[in-house]
């Protein structure tokens, strides 16, 4: 098994609060993976940690083998480590297919390159990912009149855009119209298995990550708690206790 | 050719014919025209990337001074030249004032643009109200700190050299001004025509929008929020070089780092066009100077109660600028007819 995703011990905490604790796991490259817990059991407060937005305490983080904790958000993001927003988080004046255009990763990203042209084929892709989501009939509408489930779709295609190795999501389906969350677990199945890109999920929706997830990790109060199998984890006393309370 | 480049080509023919047209004005048009320059580049922060600064008129005062600075100081001691009043006891030949303009103008723009590079790395880590203020600061204490430097005059301001004599009347010297505001207006809106439509165009207005996730996708801000500045330094510093050579004396806080008249008025012009698009900052600062003549005309002892007027009904009438009115009202001719069907239409997984 190839680790792309390594955390050794991590610790984070914000003044008195112990965010994250002693946290370590490894993520398969190429599979999906389930990340669940009870509310402020310190789920974002990792995938913030992961993709550099603050620093963390102690600890390792080690992506495809390269020590990323010290590292800056957009240069997280240009190794190929992506995050997707619980509240979603698009350039709300710009229409779809802008929004989509501008998360494209240029090969080449030197000074030069600031002023160069956006080539038309990026439209072309842009599209037919947005076809993708089952957004190409709203591609020409400001991302900030979408609704918030469109919105989240719309999140999702521009990761694809910019083409990740890896892709964190925060609730991906929190939100959205429950008549389209088998289409999303669809779409997510697609992305892993065609564009071969490892997800990494927190998810509250049971039904959806039993269904999603190869391997779940489930944390509370900042410390890992279980990990396992879906239905290992589905029969684990702790997890139920950390989610229902003990009797 | 498509109708926005015939506007752009008769609004430039006029542009050339207004100072044979109406040559008692072309001293206000050619402020006019900085005016304008003013207001579009204040737009690439305040419009296209949504970092409202209220320091551009750092490098216009920068600009104004180095220059004038640099045509003294090439061919006569500066500080006798600040000390004796200037021009009564040096006199520049036609070669000498022409070669020092040159030079002078082209460090007004270059030293503001490095400037703009070296500060822009702390200031614009700042963000919303904190950059705001913190800009704020930046014009501000650059007129105080200028106010107190003997070499350039101090609190009482330095004259720029005079235009020379045996080379023709006032009259060429305003066509010589005007052109040369006219010709810098023009390569400004032409630049950020071209830049708003490249890469760089779309990412800050990705900044505006959201930076924190254009951060989180891989963009490095930091470098197009600078190269924006460098932009806006540049062209300002040329502007205020050429606006120190047709006022003809610099004061510190009134000319120079004006930031309580020219600092606001191209915030108001940007706003009173519609910020963040191309059009707005020229139909603004033309309004906008229309107007403020008129009242310092007509009304004067009460041209700031009718400015001020203006800045209510601007703010309760257009909040969105002119531009953004007329956008509202015809967005077909903006390329932004949305189907209804396409509006209401379902999302189908």
């Amino acid at each position: 098994m190839v680790a792309i995703l390594e955390l050794n011990q991590v610790y984070k905490s914000f003044g008195g609060i112990k965010a994250n604790q002693n946290i370590s796991l490894e993520v398969e490259q190429g599979s999906i993976v389930g990340l669940i817990g009870p509310n402020g059991s310190g789920k974002t407060t990792l995938f913030n940690s992961i993709v550099g937005t603050h620093p963390i305490d102690s600890g390792s983080i080690k992506f495809n083998d390269k020590e990323v904790s010290e590292l800056p958000v957009p240069v997280i993001a240009k190794l190929g480590l992506l995050r997707t927003f619980q509240q979603t988080r698009v350039y709300g004046k710009l229409n779809c297919i802008d929004n989509m255009v501008v998360s494209h990763k240029p090969t080449k990203d030197g000074l030069f390159s600031v002023f160069s042209v956006m080539p038309p084929e990026l439209t072309e892709k842009a599209e037919k990912l947005l076809e993708f989501v089952g957004l190409y009939r709203k591609r020409k509408l400001l991302a900030g009149d979408l609704s918030f489930g469109q919105q989240k779709l719309l999140e999702m295609a521009m990761a694809l855009m910019n083409e990740p190795k890896m892709l964190l999501l925060d609730e991906p389906t929190a939100g959205i119209n429950p008549t389209l969350i088998n289409g999303i677990i669809d779409r997510l199945i697609r992305v892993n298995g065609e564009f071969g890109i490892t997800l990494l999920v927190i998810e509250h929706n049971m039904r959806v990550v039993m269904g999603l997830a190869q391997r779940i990790f489930c944390l509370a109060h900042g410390e890992m708690l279980a990990e396992g199998s879906p239905e290992n984890i589905r029969d684990d006393q702790r997890v139920i206790d950390a989610y229902l309370g003990v009797q | 050719m498509n109708r926005q480049t015939i506007l752009i080509i008769v609004l430039g023919i006029i542009g050339i014919l207004l100072p044979f047209i109406f040559p008692a004005y072309k001293l206000q048009i050619s402020f006019l025209w900085i005016l304008i320059v003013l207001a579009l580049t204040w737009d690439i922060q305040g419009g296209q990337m949504g970092y409202n600064t209220f320091g551009n008129i750092l490098f216009f005062g920068i600009g104004m001074y180095l220059c004038a600075s640099i045509q003294v100081g090439m061919f006569f001691p500066l500080s006798e030249w600040t000390a004796s009043g200037g021009e009564k006891t040096f006199v520049h030949e036609p070669d000498q004032f022409f070669q020092g303009f040159f030079v002078g103008i082209l460090a007004a723009g270059l030293v503001p643009a490095i400037i703009a590079a070296l500060i822009g790395y702390g200031i614009l880590g700042l963000r919303g109200h904190y950059f705001a203020i913190c800009t704020l600061g930046l014009g501000i204490a650059a007129g105080e700190i200028a106010g107190g430097i003997e070499l350039i005059g101090a609190g009482q301001g330095m004259t720029v050299p005079p235009w020379p004599k045996g080379i023709g009347d006032t009259e060429l010297r305003a066509e010589f001004f005007y052109f040369l505001s006219f010709i810098l207006m023009v390569i400004t809106f032409l630049f950020l025509k071209w830049a708003y439509q490249t890469r760089f165009g779309l990412i800050l207005n990705a900044i505006r929008d959201n930076e924190d996730k254009a951060e989180a996708m891989g963009i490095p801000t930091m470098r197009y929020k600078i190269i924006g500045w460098v932009i806006t330094a540049f062209f300002v510093g040329i502007a205020g070089g050429l606006m120190g050579n047709m006022v003809g004396y610099i004061e510190p806080v009134e000319v120079a780092f004006a930031g309580a008249t020219l600092g606001v008025f191209m915030i108001l012009m940007t706003i009173l066009g519609g910020k963040g698009t191309l059009w707005g900052p020229v139909i603004g600062a033309t309004v906008f100077h229309l107007f403020k003549e008129g009242f310092w005309t007509y009304f004067l002892g009460w041209q700031y109660v009718a400015l001020g007027l203006l800045i209510v009904v601007i703010v309760v009438f257009f909040p969105e600028g002119l531009m953004g009115w007329i956008r509202e009202k015809y967005p077909e001719k903006f390329g932004e007819t949305v189907d209804e069907e396409d509006q209401k239409s379902s999302v189908e997984l």
